[in-house]
């Protein structure tokens, strides 16, 4: 028995075990889960039902079985590799996105700690930039696939994703200055706990977005072109290019690609919440319940970690949601107005909240020290 | 923006690539296959390559009978079927010299304007798709159903509809059809509005169709280019209002002309033109006067039932009808629609027997897709697609 | 006479009927024409409203381009190209242009007898460039051929077709022999600068290809 606590007590096991729940748990599940939401918020949109018919026997489950239907088509399918392809780096090249995607999660809180215990899997003093340094090599998925692919509409779409994803991470990490000035550092769990205080005497949270609209307009923007996501998919064209970089892959090969853009989704979804939205901090809801002018609800200690850990879950679904919502409402940008979105207004956005911030911060300090 | 798309690169040694936007392509309306020569992602010379669909109409249309070519006309512009059927058999009264009954006519333009309706909320709807909003794209298209059982109602079928006959129209428009076209047109213009809201004024998509494909008014006479693509030049040459024919003379709708001749003035036509074809249908609804729908001349149309099993005339008639096929006199006829792409011309000449010696279709977008290269050279890859979008090819029209 | 030669008549010829009514005036259009050129106009008639013309091969690009410069025709808009194969007469061959002025409203059809050994016009490509793959359809389907055109590849039909299809004495059920499989590696060969007109693999049609 003291083996298996001695055990648990093992940071690295308590690492270990909380990647098994939040990776394979929570984000994996989600991501499958979206893969279907997608087409039924889609189809919702579009006025028709979407996905319904993979059935066992007579159960239908509103289109569930459409998950494990496509699971097992992918496996079975035949992996064809292109003739010419370099089969190493075509190989490998999905691995890199899905890499680059489920790393983000290494340092997301999912619930306020609890003594010397972090829900998080670590938590490095370097925190964000950790993540944004890692998830740079998610570029390398999308180059490696398209030029492996020895097809030319892949060689169009690696090209593309390689320039928007190289631009769109620096406007990602500029419009991100600002938070980290606000909150004086860039440790994860600082930034949330800071986002876990209020104004007007414990009445307005002072979460990311309302002290940094203009950095959560820029971050999202930023993260959808990250994410080659519709409006920015241009990289994936599927009308122009067809699939672009992804274009000779099939089966498993196709659905590690698809899994990795919504994981990383779901990642950009929790990064967004935890920068901005307060991280799993629900308003008003302290470590002994919740307390609003004076009033206090006392909850007991796992009621509220519940609570955390729901808030968070609302939150990040939430933005999925917005995200897949945005994909079926707006049309796509060509290649170059991308580039000039980013270049030409985005930088010069990035500078000016940085900027303002940093006046502001010192005419704070400067006044009311 | 104009300029910086003929900068020449740095001479690093590279070479051009060619792509080929090949016959199967999602955004090929049909199959085409352009084959492109790209400086990075700067097309520098594009061909255009046709011919996948190309079924022999006028080979068939020669070696049958005038009345059994309808239904090769169905299947040119297979998005408005009825215009095609319109036209072909305008071009035929023609060389007869029939009188087609004026509710027959009128129930014509009807069907005709319907058609025009879904021919355009395919192309937009299909042009909005290729630029990003699918979203669009299906909201046209229930729109579209809603005409299609419209069309179903009064033909048997969507779309080898087979409606027209020479001298009339096959049947009557149906006893309730003009409450049910009520109803759908409200849905029709629901949908439309909604559409139109998603995307209109969305800076993405102008930022797409703008100042894309630009080809200039005396370039586009010099392609022969009729029809919306004329008029988003700024030319209000409309066959309905320029060389009038049915009861078009005698229905009020305006033209909606362009100004620049780009895509998005394409697209902008196009919308406008569904809105006053909504309008020609309700007034052409309120003047429908009662009355036969086919002309009862002995020479087309086949006699009634009891005639052909009683008398001999009847069965005669109906014989040589249905065996040799209507007899017009020696002669030649041209006869335009408009179309929902252009000028939608039929040539029709006889030698006095059943079958045609020659029955030409003219195809509107034929002239389109030859203009295509030289409205993208010097455009981007990304361009192709709403440019080649935007010219509403329909390969059964091009290609026959 | 001018009436008769110019419109397709039925198969039996009807000798002169008895005492043919008198030939009415001609439109103005086609009096414009037979005032500028003569003798090249073979005939016209306006059936069915349609006014008509038939000119001579020879010379026949001076006409056009009168048509389209002229202010009084200002015939701006090629509509259509064809030709029609009237098999057993003399000449054979007919091409038949739709010319159509957006200023002055009138149409008018321009047809042009060609013989059946040796079937050529002149291309009117320069003139309206609407005109390039009109002649290439009318080029493949019936063998005419059109002198001044820079690409007379075929259009609709795929490389390796046989014949002319539109003609009357190509049967509509005849079979094509087979095209063998072209080998995919030649597709990428890029050993020289891309040349649009002719693909590396499509072999160049030449103008021999005319008597079926």
């Amino acid at each position: 028995m003291t083996l298996v606590i001695d055990l648990l007590l093992n940071p690295t096991i308590q690492a270990i075990l909380k990647i098994l729940v939040i990776v394979l748990g929570f984000v994996m599940l989600t991501g499958t889960v979206l893969t279907l939401m997608e087409r039924k918020w889609s189809s919702a949109v579009q006025d028709r039902i979407g996905p319904n018919r993979a059935n066992l026997g007579r159960w239908r489950g509103r289109g569930t079985l459409h998950l494990a239907a496509d699971a097992v088509k992918s496996i079975f399918k035949e992996d064809t590799i292109p003739q010419d392809a370099d089969r190493l780096i075509f190989a490998i090249a999905p691995f890199f996105s899905l890499f680059a995607a489920m790393v983000v999660w290494a340092i997301i809180p999912v619930a306020a700690p609890i003594g010397s215990f972090r829900f998080q899997i670590t938590d490095v003093n370097i925190g964000f930039l950790l993540v944004f340094a890692v998830t740079s090599l998610g570029v390398y998925g999308a180059v490696l696939a398209g030029w492996s692919s020895n097809n030319k509409y892949a060689i169009l779409g690696a090209t593309r994703s390689t320039a928007q994803m190289l631009s769109y991470e620096i406007f990602l990490g500029l419009s991100l200055v600002g938070v980290f000035m606000v909150n004086g550092s860039v440790t994860v769990s600082t930034i949330v706990a800071n986002q876990g205080q209020y104004w007007f005497g414990d009445v307005i949270p002072k979460w990311g977005v309302f002290t940094q609209p203009l950095a959560f307009l820029m971050f999202f923007t930023a993260m959808l072109a990250e994410m080659k996501r519709l409006p920015f998919d241009a990289p994936e064209g599927e009308s122009e290019i067809i699939a672009g970089y992804f274009l000779e892959y099939s089966g498993m090969r196709w659905s590690a690609f698809m899994l990795a853009e919504y994981i990383a989704i779901v990642g950009s979804a929790a990064l967004t919440v935890t920068l901005f939205f307060g991280g799993y901090q629900v308003p008003w809801l302290h470590g002994d319940g919740f307390e609003l002018f004076g009033y206090l609800l006392p909850l007991p200690l796992f009621i509220v970690t519940a609570l955390q850990i729901l808030a968070f879950v609302v939150k990040v679904v939430f933005f999925c949601w917005l995200v897949i919502l945005i994909r079926w409402t707006v049309p796509r940008f060509r290649f170059d107005q991308i580039m000039e979105l980013g270049w030409k207004k985005m930088l010069p956005l990035a500078l000016a909240n940085m900027l303002i911030t940093a006046v502001w911060l010192l005419a704070w300090d400067h006044w009311h020290l | 923006m104009e300029s910086q798309r003929h900068l020449k690169p740095l001479d690093f040694g590279s070479e051009p690539m060619t792509i080929e936007l090949g016959p199967q392509h999602p955004a090929m309306h049909g199959i085409t296959r352009f084959r492109c020569q790209l400086d990075g992602e700067v097309i520098e010379k594009m061909e255009a390559d046709i011919g996948y669909l190309h079924r022999g109409f006028e080979k068939e249309a020669e070696n049958t009978t005038y009345i059994n070519v309808i239904p090769y006309t169905d299947r040119l512009n297979y998005v408005s079927p009825l215009i095609n059927n319109v036209g072909y058999v305008l071009a035929v009264e023609k060389l007869f010299q029939v009188e087609v009954p004026r509710r027959a006519q009128y129930a014509r333009v009807i069907m005709s304007e319907i058609s025009r309706i879904t021919d355009h909320l395919t192309c937009n709807g299909a042009s909005a798709m290729e630029v990003g909003a699918m979203t669009v794209f299906l909201w046209f298209i229930k729109a579209r159903e809603h005409l299609w059982e419209l069309v179903e109602e009064v033909t048997g079928a969507r779309l080898t509809t087979n409606w027209t006959r020479i001298g009339g129209n096959a049947n009557d428009l149906p006893y309730g059809f003009l409450t049910m076209l009520d109803e759908r047109l409200v849905k029709v213009e629901e949908a439309l509005n909604e559409g139109e809201a998603l995307i209109l004024r969305n800076k993405i998509f102008i930022d797409r169709l703008k100042d894309i494909g630009i080809l200039s008014r005396e370039r586009a006479i010099e392609h022969g280019f009729t029809g919306p693509m004329l008029r988003a030049t700024g030319v209000p040459y409309d066959l309905r209002r320029a060389d009038p024919y049915l009861v078009y003379d005698e229905l009020d709708f305006e033209i909606p002309v362009g100004t620049v001749g780009d895509c998005f003035d394409r697209f902008l036509v196009r919308q406008e033109e569904i809105r006053q074809s909504i309008r020609i249908i309700r007034h052409a609804v309120e003047k429908l006067p009662p009355g036969d729908f086919h002309c009862r001349d002995r020479r087309v149309w086949m006699p009634d039932k009891y005639e052909v099993f009683n008398s001999i005339e009847g069965l005669i008639d109906h014989f040589k009808i249905v065996m040799e096929g209507p007899k017009p006199p020696p002669g030649e006829a041209y006869h335009a629609v408009e179309g929902g792409n252009g000028e939608l011309g039929f040539y029709v000449v006889s030698d006095g027997s059943g079958h045609p010696v020659k029955c030409r279709v003219r195809p509107p977008c034929f002239n389109y897709v030859a203009a295509v290269p030289e409205m993208t050279v010097g455009h981007y890859v990304a361009d192709i697609v709403p440019i080649f979008g935007s010219i509403n090819m329909i390969g059964g029209e091009l290609e026959r | 006479m001018s009436e008769d030669s110019a419109k397709p008549s039925a198969p039996e010829t009807a000798p002169d009927a008895p005492a043919a009514p008198p030939a009415p005036e001609p439109p103005p259009l086609t009096r414009l024409l037979q005032e500028q050129f003569g003798e090249r106009v073979l005939g016209h008639h306006a059936q069915h409203g349609d006014e008509t013309v038939s000119i001579r091969r020879e010379g026949m690009r001076d006409v056009f381009a009168f048509l389209k410069r002229d202010p009084r025709c200002a015939f701006d808009l090629m509509i259509d190209l064809t030709a029609v194969d009237y098999l057993p007469r003399t000449p054979r061959f007919e091409v038949v242009y739709h010319l159509k002025s957006l200023t002055v409203p009138h149409r008018l059809r321009v047809k042009v007898p060609v013989e059946a050994q040796a079937p050529e016009v002149d291309s009117i490509r320069e003139l309206w460039i609407a005109a390039d793959w009109y002649e290439r359809e009318c080029h493949e389907m019936y063998g005419i051929s059109f002198k001044g055109h820079p690409n007379l590849k075929p259009l609709l039909l795929y490389d390796g077709f046989e014949g002319h299809p539109l003609r009357k004495d190509y049967p509509k059920g005849r079979q094509q022999p087979l095209v063998p499989m072209r080998p995919v590696k030649e597709r990428y060969d890029y050993g020289e600068r891309f040349q649009p007109v002719e693909h590396p693999h499509t072999p160049a049609v030449t103008l021999e290809r005319q008597e079926s």
